[in-house]
């Protein structure tokens, strides 16, 4: 089982490498790809010299170019595939149909992966962009339980991959329209959820922090209270005259204690997310689950999920919360 | 210009969706959506009972077609999108791409849903060859993006497919594998008790400061703010949509049909009777906060 861990910039993408992962991910410094913070990603060059260092380690380079362009746009998404394939990449993960027809056609030796953002749960739609688009892998979205994720890898015509750990997007991917809802940036657009230049805090004198996105009260903290980034998802409602967490708290995915059954139903690569975070981040949990993989692979039959992985994995999590999200029973 | 009725979001009980459609039937509607679309433990009225409405009002002279989940997480779910799909008297809509192969396995027709992404001339042509013939425009679709993809297709010397805007209703913004209606009454997903459908507009969520923000609808998320294109409609007709589509709610739907019929027939601006989406017009689909540049 691989281990596919991300990279917002080349020293995090190093880290990663040293720490155990067998692939990274990265994408370019534009709107390719839906994690278009400022200060963030890779150009041409920075991506060239990635790829050569996870090469010489035996490891693999992939670009996430997971957004959706449009017609005028279009171009520019063809210019990141051919960069991708020109920068020594070995997959690039993409949603757009036009897209992955472009790279078919034009670099139909460079692997291409489904993105999660194609929100593909059934064998009949990963057959289509199998047979469409010749995809060897299918990154699955976080909606499924554990049964269905093991019942979809008995029929999937494609290799499977999974999220495995961090911060947790509760809405299907490429289907959310909450962000652009309050600010019209488009995460499937854009490539960026909740834009930080839409974010506005105000502190009052008691210390309660207010936080806005572009003008939409988004949560109110006590002077005491952790305040997490501001995403419409992760706010605090009222709904039936009570205020909390109506559609999610701040909390991480962590499917360690799943491992096992992960890997008897074949999935074949497990996802870390969290391109925007640091090189401590991505080494620690990187090395964490390396270790966890390691291990199991050893002795399969004695492994248990040990409780430094699991206070590592929670030092890192949103909130320092973790779930098992949609593969638990209580969500389906 | 033809007007149709979305599928029905919410939860109703089986009397009353079964009335509203004996309702709609006598209304200047051309096309009826049936089906379920958000959740699959909705089962006031079966598989079955869907197909039979669907025949009852295509006797009736409706065109009708049969709409899937957007959202399809288990095999049974998989073999009722298969059942629809060969019914063998109407098209369906196909709310994912699941449907979509089913249908280009068959051979069979379809209208592409609102939850398909598309984006681009390129991925539009690519599903009008799986066998799109209608394609309702994305929730977050703006006028000039639509008028792009139209352009491109027209300067490639083709024709683009019969085109639907949602005109009407409470946009449909996300959808999750949980359901926050049972979050809300703090019960877990599968003892649901189906309480959806103590509220048949869904439940609304305002903020901390009292504005109006969204709906909760099940494992949906919608606008609070009811949309309304009507002023919009000679605009619309200029672009070439062929289609105004109107999303069921509780109350009024049949004065919101003869306010479109009229605009459509007048192909006038008619003063508005819900707030202007501001996705159509490049800006936040929200109303009220403050346009600026994605």
């Amino acid at each position: 089982m691989q281990l596919v861990c991300p990279a917002g910039n080349l020293p995090a993408l190093t880290c990663a490498i040293d720490a155990g992962a067998d692939a990274v991910y990265a994408g370019l410094r534009d709107q390719t790809n839906a994690r278009a913070f400022p200060g963030l990603n890779f150009d041409a060059n920075t991506l060239a010299e990635g790829a050569r260092y996870a090469h010489a380690r035996g490891r693999q380079l992939y670009l996430a170019l997971n957004t959706y362009p449009d017609s005028q746009r279009l171009h520019q998404w063809h210019q990141a595939v051919a960069t991708a394939a020109e920068s020594g990449c070995d997959a690039i993960i993409a949603a757009d149909m036009a897209v992955l027809d472009y790279a078919a056609r034009s670099y139909p030796s460079l692997a291409r992966h489904l993105s999660v953002q194609g929100s593909a749960t059934t064998a009949a739609a990963l057959r289509y962009y199998t047979e469409q688009f010749g995809i060897s892998r299918a990154v699955l979205p976080r909606v499924l339980s554990i049964q269905q994720v093991e019942r979809l890898c008995s029929t999937s015509p494609v290799a499977v991959e999974v999220f495995a750990f961090g911060s947790l997007c509760i809405m299907v991917e490429g289907r959310c329209q909450l962000s652009s809802y309050v600010t019209a940036a488009s995460p499937n657009r854009h490539g960026v959820c909740s834009p930080a230049r839409f974010v506005r805090w105000e502190e009052s004198t008691d210390g309660t922090r207010t936080v806005l996105l572009n003008d939409v009260l988004i949560d109110r903290f006590a002077p005491d209270e952790a305040a997490g980034y501001p995403t419409v998802c992760k706010g605090r409602y009222e709904v039936r005259q009570n205020i909390f967490h109506a559609l999610e708290e701040p909390t991480s995915l962590n499917t360690l204690e799943l491992l096992p059954r992960l890997h008897s139903c074949g999935v074949q690569a497990l996802k870390i997310e969290g391109r925007q975070r640091g090189a401590a981040y991505v080494t620690a949990v990187t090395r964490t689950w390396r270790d966890a993989i390691d291990r199991y692979a050893d002795s399969p039959h004695d492994w248990k999920p040990q409780s430094r992985w699991q206070s590592t994995l929670a030092s890192h999590a949103e909130g320092h919360q973790t779930t098992l999200g949609p593969y638990h029973r209580h969500w389906q | 210009m033809k007007l149709s009725i979305a599928p029905m979001p919410y939860f109703w009980p089986r009397e009353r969706t079964v009335a509203f459609y004996r309702e709609a039937a006598e209304w200047p509607v051309d096309i009826l959506y049936l089906g379920e679309t958000v959740c699959s433990k909705r089962r006031e009225l079966r598989t079955r009972d869907w197909i039979d409405l669907a025949h009852d009002l295509a006797d009736r002279g409706k065109e009708v077609v049969m709409s899937t989940l957007a959202l399809i997480e288990a095999e049974s779910e998989v073999a009722v999108v298969r059942r629809l799909a060969e019914n063998g008297h109407c098209w369906i809509e196909a709310n994912d791409v699941t449907a979509v192969q089913i249908c280009r396995e068959r051979g069979i027709p379809f209208v592409g849903g609102p939850s398909l992404n598309i984006y681009n001339h390129v991925t539009l042509r690519r599903l009008v060859d799986d066998g799109m013939r209608r394609w309702v425009a994305g929730t977050e679709h703006s006028r000039d993006l639509v008028a792009a993809i139209h352009t491109a297709i027209r300067s490639d010397g083709e024709e683009p497919p019969s085109l639907e805007v949602f005109a009407h209703g409470r946009l449909s913004l996300a959808w999750s594998a949980r359901c926050f209606t049972a979050r809300a009454f703090d019960i877990a997903k599968d003892h649901c008790g189906f309480r959806c459908i103590e509220h048949p507009d869904g439940l609304a969520l305002a903020t901390r400061d009292g504005r109006p923000f969204l709906r909760v609808n099940g494992i949906q998320i919608q606008s609070e703010a009811v949309v309304d294109m009507s002023p919009e409609v000679p605009d619309l007709r200029s672009l070439g949509v062929d289609v105004l589509r109107l999303s069921p709610q509780a109350e009024g739907m049949a004065a919101i049909v003869s306010h479109f019929d009229l605009a459509r027939r007048e192909s006038r601006a008619l003063p508005p009777i819900g707030v202007r989406n501001g996705y159509w017009h490049g800006e936040p689909g929200m109303p009220g906060v403050p346009p600026r540049q994605p």
